[in-house]
């Protein structure tokens, strides 16, 4: 069958640059870049993914990538995307795959909120000169403590369920041993053991070279199991039950069988070369008192140690959902919302379910409020988050802390390309080729990871100060401190917020 | 929700209070004389007093001031009050003519018992008390209750705050504790009830500085169905006080270290000294997260047995405290002390977080024998 799916990208090269050193044919996974029999290298534009990677590293600048222009006739509605999906599908009558978040043109909540800072009646608090604290701890709390003073020595007598120290509120957020490198989830768990927070396995297990990083690791439990085992909730900080992932809301996973070699084998405990299926929903959870068990089966496997997360995507119910797994037992609730990361998922579901993290946030912490039940769970926001000023923003409306994942891949190199289910990501993150995932430098990958985590850090110190706070749990549902602009009154009831230029009140 | 006015209230101000810890009692011509010397501090848009021990005679009821728009907000908030309370008594809170100080709501008080039905018998009469107040201030438009303590009340008004303790007639009142308060806002044009004091039972906060915190810390205590009516930073300090202290039964001291928690660093050192010590102020801050005041202020709190003093972790407004016998002065500045103790035992700046705490000694409260002549230099 005649394909009429056209390019998608150009690639430019400049032959007055171009030196033909073949960097971009070693490069390019996907096989773009190409020798003649004459020796001179040549491009095949339909195999690009705009990953950048040869562009980036082009000794000479000689390449650029530019959107093929091809005319559509004017049409808001048949786009050129739009007929693209349907050529895709008309040859194949599959389901259209991608990876990623949601690139959707929707409303991003965070770029409608603006944050306060004090002006005179209230000094603003320099973070280079005072101190500034950001440690926050995630687990459930009791409603009071009970505290005794007797002969000049204060005594607790309240026992505290176990808490997770994190010294920045940002985590990251769960991605698979499968899904990304070896190189990338050492690169990961690197970074939070010095950043005094966490990483996340996903579901693919933990490989037995990470079990020295366990303090600074939350593994996770999913519906396909893989990896579980007693060692694997041993050798972590937290447990977090996967119920669902922003990207993908109320379907399973899908590690296909090319991506699982030796190492992912025997990590997530399935047959070299075989599809991980992740079911959609947990085979043992049909309803909230089965999660219940599920919680206090982990907690009586590590015997009250360690604090259980439940992961859910944000959906339309999110709020009274929420409300369950506080009461269900979880200790923190992770809520992803629509703009989540995915290595693989249908596009359908990734464009078009779920709902923005900023409103189920606002929705859950609220919720839990009025059920007077917030001091049980610790709430930690994830799916989209690009900078510190999302982060804080989070903070303000209700998050404990929150978990990052794409910002980390783009930290590491990531181009978001969108192809990480084809397992060829040039940039060595979402690969198990041991070809391509070399390329990811874990010392390298470790410190960029870090990097961004510390100047996130740095710029929210700025921000607190500049509100004239100067410990994180003071911005907590702080809703005072942010402004909307351009956001209807229903939105806004939502959010919590008033409008900029409103009275104080 | 609007707040009055639909406007939240910060303000620069002037703070002074002191105690008889011995519980002799004292003209209220003394917290007149100590704010006074703060006149620049405020600008005439408030000021404010609580007194404790003020109602000898009527020291088992529950005293209400409750300012008053007009009449019609009186008959609704009365009727509320004869369905719940046995009243006791009541009259106009009797002041004198000031010329500075106008407009004035009508002023009552009544002094009430509460009458618990079947259904109500699972709350303490304190609770039935909040609920009353939350229910008045919140559903009654032009009624506010500014005072609902035993043996205590609270007096406020717009002006500068030698007027109002006059307009008050504050001198013909004796009490073991008295605050006092002179505002500067910067915000909220003048209206009586957001004048400081802020009060709930007992607890009477004035207070000096701006929270930050304060949309963290109203969230969470109206988790505990505190209605914050004013949206002040100083009405959720009283809430606060009120949740740890009377519910959560937390030593006074630790609930300071609540509102102005140790630094981070601060309790690792500790743990590694004094681990068990080390603990507590972990988990105080972990549990108590919410509860702490972030930005800067300095507050004086008069409670039935005793006052504290506390500032922001790091000190962004001023609080010094002085000794004299039994007698314990805390104020935003030297001077407001001075003026009344001139000869003090002990003069200290207390540091950042640190709370003073006076505590009455005695059960029996004392007769003072001096009586004060208006004209004649208070010496305490």
């Amino acid at each position: 069958m005649k394909s009429y799916i056209l390019p998608e990208f150009k690639i430019k090269r400049d032959n007055e640059r171009c030196i033909e050193c073949q960097v971009c044919v070693r490069q390019c996974a996907f096989e773009v870049h190409k020798v003649s029999q004459d020796g001179s290298i040549y491009s095949e534009n339909d195999k690009c993914v705009a990953c950048e990677r040869c562009v980036t590293f082009c000794p000479t600048k000689a390449l650029t990538i530019e959107e093929y222009e091809h005319y559509i006739k004017d049409n808001a509605n048949w786009t050129a995307s739009v007929q693209r999906n349907i050529w895709k599908q008309a040859e194949t009558g599959g389901v259209l795959l991608t990876g990623m978040g949601n690139p959707k043109p929707y409303p991003i909540y965070w770029d409608h909120l603006l944050l306060n800072a004090s002006q005179v009646t209230n000094p603003s608090i320099d973070p280079l000169r005072e101190p500034m604290e950001l440690r926050t701890y995630l687990g459930s709390k009791p409603e009071s403590l009970e505290v005794e003073i007797s002969g000049g020595s204060v005594r607790l007598k309240t026992k505290v369920s176990p808490q997770l120290k994190l010294e920045v509120p940002i985590m990251f957020s769960a991605m698979s041993f499968g899904a990304i490198s070896y190189n990338a989830c050492e690169a990961l768990a690197r970074a939070a053991t010095e950043l005094g927070t966490y990483c996340n396995t996903g579901e693919g297990g933990l490989h037995e070279k990470l079990y020295k990083y366990a303090d600074h690791t939350i593994v996770q439990v999913a519906s396909g199991r893989f990896g579980v085992h007693k060692k694997y909730l041993e050798k972590a900080a937290a447990l977090e039950i996967k119920i669902g992932q922003g990207a993908k809301p109320g379907i399973g996973g899908h590690l296909p069988g090319e991506k699982v070699g030796e190492e992912v084998s025997r990590t997530r405990m399935i047959p070299v070369g075989s599809d991980a299926l992740s079911p959609a929903p947990h085979h043992d959870i049909y309803s909230i008192e089965d999660l219940s068990q599920l919680i206090y089966s982990l907690k009586e496997a590590t015997e009250y140690t360690k604090p259980v997360s439940v992961k859910i995507a944000a959906v339309h119910n999110v709020a009274a959902i929420s409300s369950g797994i506080a009461r269900a037992g979880a200790d923190i609730i992770a809520i992803d919302g629509f703009r989540g990361g995915t290595g693989a998922a249908p596009t359908v579901i990734r464009d078009n379910v779920g709902i923005p993290v900023e409103l189920a946030i606002a929705a859950v912490d609220s919720r839990l409020r009025e059920e007077g039940i917030r001091n049980r769970v610790s709430i930690v926001a994830a799916g989209g988050f690009r900078s510190s000023a999302d982060v804080i923003k989070a903070i303000a409306l209700g998050a404990d802390a929150v978990y990052i994942a794409t910002a980390a891949l783009v930290a590491m190199g990531c181009h978001v390309c969108q192809k990480c289910y084809t397992g060829k990501c040039n940039w060595g993150i979402a690969t198990q080729d041991p070809k391509l995932s070399k390329r990811l430098n874990p010392d390298i990958a470790a410190e960029r990871l870090y990097n961004l985590v510390a100047a996130w850090a740095h710029e929210i110190s700025e921000m607190l100060g500049g509100m004239g706070i100067n410990a994180i749990e003071s911005l907590k549902g702080n809703r005072l401190h942010l402004r909307a602009v351009g956001l209807t009154k229903e939105e806004m009831d939502v959010l919590g917020v008033k409008v900029a230029g409103a009275p104080l009140s | 929700m609007e707040g009055i006015n639909g406007r939240r209230n910060i303000s620069g101000c002037g703070l002074t209070g002191f105690m008889s810890e011995e519980g002799r009692l004292i003209n209220g011509e003394a917290i007149i004389r100590s704010i006074e010397v703060l006149h620049d501090r405020s600008n005439g848009l408030g000021g404010g007093f609580a007194g404790y021990g003020i109602y000898p005679h009527k020291k088992d009821f529950y005293a209400f001031h409750i300012m008053y728009d007009d009449a019609e907000a009186k008959d609704a908030s009365e009727k509320i009050i004869e369905e719940r309370f046995s009243i006791s008594g009541e009259e106009p809170i009797p002041t004198r003519k000031v010329s500075t100080i106008t407009k004035a709501p009508i002023l009552w008080r009544y002094f009430l018992k509460p009458e618990l039905d079947e259904c109500d018998k699972d709350i303490s009469e304190d609770d039935y008390v909040i609920e009353t107040v939350m229910l008045i201030n919140d559903t009654i438009p032009g009624a506010y209750v500014f005072s609902s303590g035993k043996n205590m009340g609270a007096f406020k008004a717009v002006g500068y705050p030698e007027e109002i303790g006059r307009f008050y007639r504050l001198d013909e009142y004796e009490g073991y504790t008295w605050i006092g308060h002179g505002r500067f806002p910067t915000n909220t044009p003048g209206w009586w009830g957001g004048a400081h004091p802020f009060t709930i039972l007992d607890w009477a906060v004035v207070h000096n500085g701006e929270i930050s915190s304060y949309d963290a810390n109203r969230r969470y205590v109206e988790m505990y169905g505190y209605k914050c009516t004013m949206l002040t930073d100083t009405e959720v300090v009283a809430y606060l006080l009120d949740l740890m202290l009377r519910y959560h039964r937390l030593p006074v001291e630790i609930a300071c270290k609540v509102l102005a928690p140790p630094f981070w660093s601060e309790i690792d050192r500790l743990k590694e000294e004094r681990k068990e010590e080390g603990n507590v102020f972990e988990a105080l801050r972990q549990i108590y997260g919410s509860a702490m005041l972030n930005g800067p202020f300095a507050i004086i709190v008069g409670h039935a047995s005793g006052i504290i003093g506390l500032s922001d972790r790091m000190k962004l407004r001023p609080l010094v405290a002085g000794r004299k016998d039994d007698m314990l002065f805390i104020a935003s500045e030297e001077a407001a002390i001075r003026e009344i103790s001139p000869n003090l035992d002990i003069l200290w700046h207390p540091r950042a977080g640190e709370p003073v705490i006076g505590e009455l000694k005695r059960t029996s409260i004392k007769k003072q024998a001096k009586v004060i002549n208006l004209k004649e230099r208070i010496v305490l």
